[in-house]
């Protein structure tokens, strides 16, 4: 029997491939757009990062 | 050397399985109704959600749900191998093991709950991680094999979409949240009763103590009958709140009033007259059981819709 032949293991594991691939493409298109929709909703695109930035700090209400 | 082989065992060896065998542990059409119930829980909240997260959020719902059908599968492959309507799910049929279908379920519970979490709201998140806890632990290890009331109270895991729809909107649980999470809960025991009537089903040999078989036919009858007049103020209660309209008032009299009319036909009939007619009215009652749900939510849809126009 030649090493080349497609096994029915072949098919199944080309098609759990595929749709492995396909659910990993899906996500990274999830988190993008998430990411899209989180920023355009103004969430904030800076984080602390072991540095004091006013750009980070919530606001002081006024009057106090 | 020869291909001949005498492992002839039918446990499924890791790694052999087709992709759908493994889109079939998380129990597509019961996600159907995750999907649709926690839809509608979203888009009557009194909130405006960006499309791309109530998109996210519907769909790590729905994920979370298909996670605890995953956890239900592996825990259950016993039972699910003893009963015909079960024996064909992937793991008693052999093409997944049990350990690939704790795994994809511990993994997707992990992966919808953080999601649902950074796309909308930690309250949200903690109540599909409850829900999977619940359906997975508190139904499926604990209930199921323990006592007749299993439906009753494995029903709540069911019953959460819709308010987790809500809170991915809000933040919050409100009256709405609460009484759309009990139409579903309430629903539940007499439709699955109404169909334990008529599916001559195998629970005895896989010792799970299901209603009709604990306390007989007639006892499930008059129980399917106790729940659906328990549902009927709750199913009209939505209509009073916020998210209804004259829509879903409507819909809601004339559904409750032709549901509660087939559990006292149930009610009235015994075993010699079901079965004379093969079992007509509870095979009726079943079918309108899951229009009466689906008609519910589009009511709410519905009035919502209206809401929206008129007041745009």
């Amino acid at each position: 029997m030649p090493i080349t032949e497609t096994h029915d293991l072949h098919k199944r594991r080309l098609g759990r491939n595929i749709g492995v691939a396909l659910s990993l493409v899906g996500f990274a298109a999830i988190v993008f757009g998430l990411t899209v929709a989180k920023i355009r909703e103004g969430a904030s695109m800076e984080a602390f990062d072991h540095q004091p930035r006013v750009s980070v700090t919530p606001p002081v209400e006024s009057g106090q | 050397m020869t291909d001949v082989t005498t492992n002839t065992s039918v446990e499924a060896a890791e790694g052999e399985a087709r992709f759908g065998d493994y889109v079939a542990l998380l129990k597509p059409r019961v996600m159907s109704l995750v999907v649709f119930t926690a839809l509608v829980g979203l888009l009557v909240a009194p909130a405006t959600v960006d499309p791309m997260i109530g998109f996210t959020a519907i769909l790590f719902i729905a994920l979370g749900g298909g996670a605890s059908g995953a956890l239900n599968m592996w825990y259950d492959a016993d039972i699910d191998r003893v009963m015909r309507r079960t024996a064909k799910r992937p793991v008693p049929a052999g093409k997944v093991t049990a350990g690939e279908a704790l795994s994809l379920g511990l993994w997707l519970s992990a992966i919808s709950v953080a999601m649902l979490g950074l796309a909308t709201n930690w309250l949200a998140a903690g109540l599909l991680a409850f829900t999977i806890f619940f359906y997975a632990v508190i139904y499926t290890m604990w209930l199921k094999r323990a006592t007749p009331q299993n439906i009753v109270i494995g029903g709540a895991a069911g019953a959460f979409p819709p308010m987790i729809g809500w809170v991915a909107a809000t933040g919050s649980i409100s009256l709405e949240a609460v009484l759309m999470f009990g139409l579903i809960f309430m629903w539940t025991p007499p439709h699955f009763w109404a169909l334990a009537l008529f599916m001559k089903s195998d629970y005895h040999e896989a010792k799970v103590p299901m209603l009709t078989v604990t306390h007989g036919r007639a006892e499930t009858r008059r129980q399917i009958l106790i729940y659906t007049v328990l549902l009927v103020p709750v199913a009209l209660g939505l209509g009073f709140t916020s998210v209804a309209g004259p829509v879903y008032l409507a819909a809601a009299l004339v559904l409750n009033a032709i549901f509660l009319k087939g559990a006292w036909d149930i009610w009235r009939r015994d075993e010699e007259t079901a079965q004379a007619d093969s079992y007509a009215t509870e095979k009726r009652v079943f079918r309108f059981s899951l229009y009466y749900l689906f008609l519910h939510f589009g009511a709410l849809l519905i009035d919502a819709g209206l809401r929206s126009w008129g007041g745009a």
